[in-house]
């Protein structure tokens, strides 16, 4: 009777512990999330300034703002999604509607799902040789033509998602009233899962919004103002890297006043269309 | 006869066209092409890195791969430094990462109360929207000070005198370094892994875990008999796809490294990764070889990110069909 009462406990006290290790793990996953973000808060705000956005990055020793790298992110994101967007949806309609049941569609998933979790340091020096090579200098296209590379995949995945939540009634009762198949997914498909292509498309610019490394050897950097997109281009990463990993105090502040923002705009984007998606989800 | 009816037909089927047939053409064509856009960007990536890379290789041969001379002056370049550096950072961003991860996913599946449960997983998930390079200048500012200061005095003072293990943690405690790294990047890709794990877990039948519970299993021994085994080849695509992020990442690392040439047991020291080699070096790399040994590099790395995040995919699709059945 001890014996097995013993064992009891024992296995009981094993339980606890493997429990507690499981919430002291949660509890370190958590610290960290706050530490990395207070950090960025409290760095961030006290560099925040208006001269941020009227003034260009300045030479090392001297104040400045950030504006110019303001502007070229904005210009090489924005070309980003307006190459990146129509071949991602049409790609997502072709794997959910035009691929059912073939093998190719299954190896195109795949493919893609790939190309989302591959280094993006890789799709730099992919876009350099494709681009930067070829045309002989770096540029804000090249810049563009990167982040379309990191932005394509994830619109490819959640339209295909999107579109397979639609229900096949709604099809079927498209086809049968004899409409065309491509109005049936332009006219309808893509109105009935809208709000969830795009809500892909908003979490497709927050991961692009903070990407550095392919930028770091496409777009480069520009000191000055600038937009021209065939040129080199400042953008906020390239800008907080360069500045962050310089030996000067005043460029340390724009990088944090930099990072603040950029973080501050790339959450909100990511939990504001997680939040939407979970809600569609439903 | 027959052949003239045969051509009727076709005829009169071909003047009855499907209404819209042309432009349901055209629209799968286009979509079409879209989609092998994905394949073919794939294609071109490897291909043309591969290009880039051909000069290192052809002149250094399979040296490329075992030498640790890398000297931009004398233009003889070998990558086993940085390999060693991205291996040894993501072999420990594995080692502190997997079982936090595992521990997360057990709390918020078995652990937590019901309505705590989406907050907390939500907020782990949000660790992987933070851009890497706020890791890089959060480890660069503020945990590279506090590991010097705190936790690799420690490390030193008591590992260090130890046979065999001592030889890791021997040195200088400069914050900066592969142990570093290897926490950062554990950081970095617990949110991946959790997330994986979490959502397998919550797979798992409710029967297989009642029945346990009925014949007097703790819930520990619950998840250790049951859910994990029945989950395994996901948790292992999970863990895979959090490697496949660890090879690759450049901006965290590249600012915690330390940027050194340098082979080193200890893993106090400083050394140097793929990824942070090329996002450091590239636009100062001034002839052909040079260039051509960092594009070499990002060879290297795409091709092995490529085998792990395959075998992680193929792992997680058998799971995923387990699902849908």
């Amino acid at each position: 009777m001890t014996t097995s009462n013993s064992l009891y406990r024992y296995r009981q006290i094993k339980s606890a512990i493997a429990l507690s290790l499981a919430t002291v793990a949660t509890v370190i996953g958590l610290i960290f999330l706050v530490w990395i973000l207070w950090t960025t808060l409290i760095n961030g705000i006290e560099a925040l300034s208006p001269r941020l956005l009227t003034e260009m990055t300045p030479p090392p020793g001297e104040d400045g703002g950030l504006a110019n790298a303001f502007m070229g992110s904005l210009m090489i994101v924005v070309m980003a999604v307006v190459l990146g967007t129509p071949i991602g949806i049409l790609a997502g309609t072709y794997l959910s509607e035009y691929s059912r049941g073939k093998k190719i569609g299954d190896l195109v998933r795949f493919v893609n799902d790939i190309l989302l979790s591959a280094p993006s340091i890789i799709i730099g020096l992919f876009v350099y040789e494709l681009v930067v090579r070829q045309s002989g200098r770096f540029s804000g296209y090249a810049g563009g033509i990167a982040l379309g590379f990191i932005f394509l995949p994830v619109v490819v995945r959640t339209t295909d998602e999107m579109l397979r939540l639609v229900p096949d009634v709604m099809r079927e009762a498209a086809l049968s009233l004899g409409i065309p198949r491509w109005k049936v997914t332009v006219h309808v498909l893509y109105r009935a899962a809208s709000a969830g292509i795009l809500t892909g498309v908003l979490l497709a610019v927050a991961r692009i919004s903070g990407e550095t490394a392919p930028l770091l050897f496409t777009a480069l950097n520009n000191q000055y103002w600038s937009t021209d997109m065939s040129g080199p281009m400042a953008n906020i990463p390239v800008v907080i890297f360069q500045y962050a990993m310089s030996p000067y105090d005043e460029w340390h502040t724009l990088a944090w006043a930099g990072a603040f923002v950029m973080t501050a705009i790339v959450l909100l984007l990511s939990v504001g269309s997680r939040i939407i998606l979970s809600r569609r989800g439903k | 006869m027959s052949q003239v009816l045969a051509s009727q037909r076709a005829e009169s089927v071909g003047v009855k066209r499907r209404h819209g047939a042309t432009g349901d053409m055209v629209f799968s064509a286009i979509v079409l092409c879209c989609g092998m856009f994905v394949l073919i960007a794939l294609l071109a990536a490897t291909f043309s890195m591969g290009w880039g890379g051909l000069l290192a290789f052809r002149t250094f041969g399979l040296e490329f791969i075992y030498g640790t001379e890398w000297d931009p002056v004398a233009q003889k370049f070998a990558g086993l430094v940085p390999i060693y550096g991205t291996l040894v950072t993501s072999a420990l961003a594995m080692i502190i990462g997997v079982p936090i991860s595992l521990g997360i996913a057990v709390f918020v599946t078995e652990v937590a109360p019901r309505w705590a449960r989406g907050p907390i997983g939500g907020a782990i998930e949000l660790l992987a929207g933070i851009p890497s390079i706020i890791y890089g200048m959060w480890g660069l500012f503020t945990f590279a000070p506090f590991m010097s200061d705190y936790i690799q005095p420690v490390l030193i003072d008591w590992l260090g005198p130890l046979p065999l293990v001592g030889a890791l943690f021997s040195g200088i405690p400069m914050g900066i370094g592969m142990l570093t790294s290897g926490i950062v990047l554990a950081i970095m890709i617990i949110p991946y892994i959790a997330s994986v794990m979490r959502d397998v877990f919550l797979v798992v039948p409710a029967q297989l875990k009642e029945s346990a519970y009925a014949l007097g299993s703790t819930k520990w021994e619950v998840v250790r008999d049951i859910v994990i085994p029945h989950t395994r080849t996901a948790v292992v695509g999970g863990i895979f796809l959090g490697l496949g992020r660890a090879l690759g990442e450049t901006m965290a690392v590249t600012f915690v490294l330390g940027n050194t040439h340098n082979i080193a047991i200890s893993l106090m020291e400083p050394g140097n990764s793929i990824a942070a080699a090329i996002a450091n070096e590239f636009t100062e790399a001034d002839t052909d070889l040079y260039l051509s040994s960092l594009i070499g590099l990002g060879f290297i790395l795409f091709v092995v990110t490529f085998i792990v995040l395959a075998a992680a995919k193929l792992m997680l699709l058998r799971i995923a069909r387990q699902k849908g059945e």
